[in-house]
C-alpha cells in the first residue's frame, strides 16, 4: 500500500498546479494547504488571497474563517472583500479552487441545494458565498474532490458556480469573461482537465491504484479520455513531509 | 454578432427598494450634526430598528460582529425582518433562533465555515417559512456598494448564465460602449445596520482594523446605523491620524461601548474566536428542546452583553482568547 492517503494525494498534486509568482484566492480547508505547500516548496512567490480581505499572510496556522486574523497575520494587505473581488474581476488573479456537493460534465458545481423547488429544498447547502464570483472571475478555476457517481452527475440540481455552463461557447455567450473556466478538477481516483471544443469533461491522469474502468464507474456521465492518457506522479516524500510536518502538523485536513 | 441578444433576469423578489431618488431623498433629512451619540444597545434597537426593517449586520459571521445587537434584536422581538446574509454564520444563528428574519438575501447561510453547518440555521431554511432569494458574496458587496455611491445598480460579470443569477432578482444589461454583455446588480440601501469597530469617539467617527469586508459600504449605504465599539477614544485621536478614519460621523446614529463585544467572535489584534463554545452552540442545535433552554439562559435571561459575557467565563475567558489571538504560549 502506498504510504500516503488520498487528500494527501490531491493536495500535493494541486499544488503543482501552482507556479510561482501566481495568484490565487483560496477557502479554508484542502485548498489553503494545497495553496500553503506550494509556497514552502516550488512557489514561495505564490500570493495567496482570501476573499474577506486578506492577502499575502505569513499563515501561523490553519484558518478558520476565510475572514479570521489568521488571513492576515503579517500580510501585504488586509482589504476588503468588494476589493478582493475587483481583482478577480480585473483578470489580476490566476487561479481558484471550489468544492461542492455535485459537478457536472461542463464542470458546473452545485453548492446550493438538492430537490426541485428552490423555495422548499430537500437539503439546503451554504449556497455561493464567494464561489460563484471567483469561478466566474478568476481564470482558472480547480476542484479537488473525492470521486462518486453521485457527486459526478449529468444532472445537477442546481448550478452554484458556473463551468463551461452548457458546453462549447456557452459561457461566454452568457457574459463571462472570455478565457475563464475550469481548469483541472483532481480525484482521488484521477486529473481531469476539459476538451478544448466541447468543453466536456477529459481524463488526463490516472492516479496510483486505479485504471479506467474505477474511474469510469464512479463518474455518473460518459468521461472523454486524453490521447496520451498519463500515470499520476505520487506524492514525493519531500512534499509529504512538508505537509505533515508544516503545513497540517494537527492533521485537520489531512487526517479526514 | 448578427442575432439580438437575449437579455434575462432573475425570478425572485427584491427585498430592498433600489431608487436613488428616494434614497437621496431620506439621506436629505438624515441628521449631519456631530454631536455626542452614545446610548445602550436597548435603547440603540428601540429606536431605531422597526419590525419588517431591512438589516445588515456588520463583519463576517463570526468575525468582528456586533454581538450585543444581536442579542438585544432578539431580546425585543423585532420580527419580519429581512436580512442580507453575507457570509451570515453566528450572526445568523441568533437571528434563526429569535425567529426574527422572513426574508433573506443568501450568498451564504447556514454554514459556519470549517465548523461545519448550523442544523437550527438549515431547518429554519428547508421549512419554507423564510422567502429566499440568491445572490453571491461579491454581488452583495456591490449592491451594498451601488448603495454607498447613491446608484440604483452596478453592473458586474460575475453569475450570467447560472441557477444562483436564475433565483435572484439581477438583471442582464449590455454595455452601451462596447456591447458586452454586464449583470445589473440592484443597490442595497437597508433600513438598519450594526458594526462593531476597534474605537470610535463619541460622534461614531470610527478605526477598524484588518480585513474590512464590506463595512465602510454597508456603514454609507444604510439608512440607520449602530456603531459598537471596543472603546470610546477622544475626538482629539481621530483628528490626529484623519487617514485613518474608517467611517466617519454623519454615518452614524448611535454609539455604544461594548468591550470584547464580538465575543463569541474574532475581533483581529484583540481576541480569537471562542472555538469550543461555538462547537457547542452547534452541538446542542442538534437538538431543539435543549437548544431552547441553552439560548434561553444565553440570550433571553440575560439582561446585556456583559452579563453574556460573565456568564461564559468573563475576563478570565477573554484573557485565554487573547492569548491565542496573539499566539502566546502561557505555559
Amino acid at each position: 500500500m502506498a504510504d500516503y492517503n488520498p487528500m494527501e494525494l490531491m493536495i500535493c498534486v494541486a499544488a503543482r498546479n501552482l507556479e510561482d509568482g501566481a495568484t490565487v484566492v483560496v477557502g479554508t480547508g484542502a485548498p489553503c494547504a494545497a495553496a500553503m505547500l506550494a509556497q514552502k516548496t516550488h512557489s514561495p512567490n505564490l500570493t495567496i488571497m482570501f476573499e474577506a480581505g486578506g492577502v499575502a499572510p505569513i499563515l501561523p496556522s490553519m484558518p478558520i474563517s476565510v475572514g479570521d486574523s489568521r488571513t492576515f497575520h503579517r500580510a501585504i494587505l488586509a482589504s476588503s472583500m468588494p476589493d478582493i473581488m475587483e481583482t478577480c474581476q480585473r483578470g489580476m488573479v490566476d487561479y481558484t479552487f471550489l468544492g461542492g456537493a455535485q459537478i457536472d460534465m461542463y464542470g458546473n458545481i452545485n453548492s446550493t441545494m438538492i430537490g426541485d423547488d428552490h423555495a422548499k429544498p430537500k437539503v439546503r447547502f451554504p449556497g455561493s458565498g464567494g464561489a460563484n464570483d471567483l469561478a466566474s472571475l478568476c481564470w482558472r478555476t480547480m476542484m479537488m474532490t473525492p470521486q462518486d457517481a453521485k457527486r459526478f452527475t449529468e444532472k445537477i440540481n442546481f448550478i452554484t458556480s458556473p463551468g463551461y455552463l452548457q458546453g462549447g461557447t456557452s459561457r461566454y455567450d452568457a457574459g463571462l469573461p472570455k478565457g475563464t473556466g475550469p481548469y483541472r478538477i483532481i480525484t482521488n481516483m484521477a486529473i481531469m482537465g476539459f476538451d478544448e471544443e466541447t468543453k466536456w469533461m477529459k481524463v488526463l491522469n490516472v492516479n496510483p491504484g486505479y485504471n479506467r474502468k474505477d474511474i469510469q464507474d464512479n463518474c455518473g456521465f460518459e468521461l472523454k479520455w486524453a490521447d496520451k492518457l498519463a500515470d499520476t506522479d505520487p506524492p514525493h516524500a519531500d512534499e509529504l513531509r512538508i505537509l505533515r510536518e508544516e503545513v497540517d502538523p494537527h492533521r485537520y485536513i489531512i487526517g479526514r | 454578432m448578427n442575432k439580438a441578444v437575449e437579455l434575462k433576469q432573475g425570478q425572485n423578489e427584491l427585498f430592498a427598494d433600489p431608487d436613488a431618488d428616494r434614497a437621496r431623498e431620506f439621506f436629505r433629512h438624515k441628521s449631519r450634526a456631530m454631536v455626542n451619540k452614545v446610548t445602550t444597545a436597548q435603547e440603540a434597537v428601540k429606536n431605531l430598528l422597526h419590525d419588517g426593517d431591512y438589516l445588515g449586520i456588520g463583519g463576517f459571521g463570526a468575525n468582528r460582529i456586533p454581538t450585543a445587537i444581536l442579542h438585544e434584536i432578539v431580546r425585543q422581538k423585532k420580527k419580519n425582518l429581512a436580512f442580507a446574509g453575507h457570509t451570515a454564520t453566528h450572526d445568523m444563528q441568533i437571528l434563526v433562533a429569535g425567529e426574527c428574519i422572513d426574508r433573506l438575501d443568501i450568498a451564504y447561510i447556514i454554514g459556519l465555515e470549517a465548523r461545519g453547518l448550523s442544523p437550527s440555521s438549515r431547518r429554519a431554511v428547508e421549512s419554507g417559512k423564510i422567502k429566499l432569494t440568491e445572490w453571491t458574496n461579491a454581488t452583495l458587496s456591490w449592491r451594498i456598494k451601488a448603495a454607498a455611491m447613491g446608484l440604483s445598480f452596478l453592473p458586474a460579470r460575475n453569475i450570467l448564465g447560472t441557477d444562483t443569477f436564475k433565483y435572484s432578482a439581477d438583471k442582464e444589461i449590455t454595455c452601451p460602449f462596447t456591447g458586452q454583455k454586464y449583470v445589473a446588480h440592484p443597490a442595497l440601501y437597508p433600513d438598519f445596520a450594526a458594526i462593531h469597530v476597534h474605537e470610535c469617539d463619541v460622534y461614531g467617527n470610527a478605526h477598524v482594523y484588518g480585513a474590512s469586508v464590506s463595512d465602510q459600504d454597508l456603514a454609507k449605504a444604510s439608512k440607520r446605523v449602530v456603531l459598537t465599539t471596543e472603546r470610546l477614544i477622544p475626538n482629539e485621536e481621530i483628528r490626529r491620524q484623519p487617514h485613518a478614519t474608517f467611517i466617519p460621523f454623519w454615518c452614524v446614529d448611535a454609539v455604544v461601548e461594548v468591550p470584547y463585544g464580538s465575543y463569541p467572535g474574532n475581533m483581529p489584534y484583540e481576541y480569537f474566536s471562542d472555538e469550543e463554545y461555538l462547537k457547542q452552540w452547534l452541538n446542542i442545535e442538534k437538538d431543539p428542546a435543549e437548544f431552547e433552554k441553552f439560548f434561553k439562559k444565553q440570550v433571553l435571561d440575560t439582561r446585556n452583553f456583559n452579563e453574556y459575557l460573565e456568564l461564559n467565563g468573563g475576563i478570565d475567558k477573554i484573557i485565554k482568547l487573547r492569548s491565542i489571538e496573539h499566539l502566546i504560549d502561557r505555559k
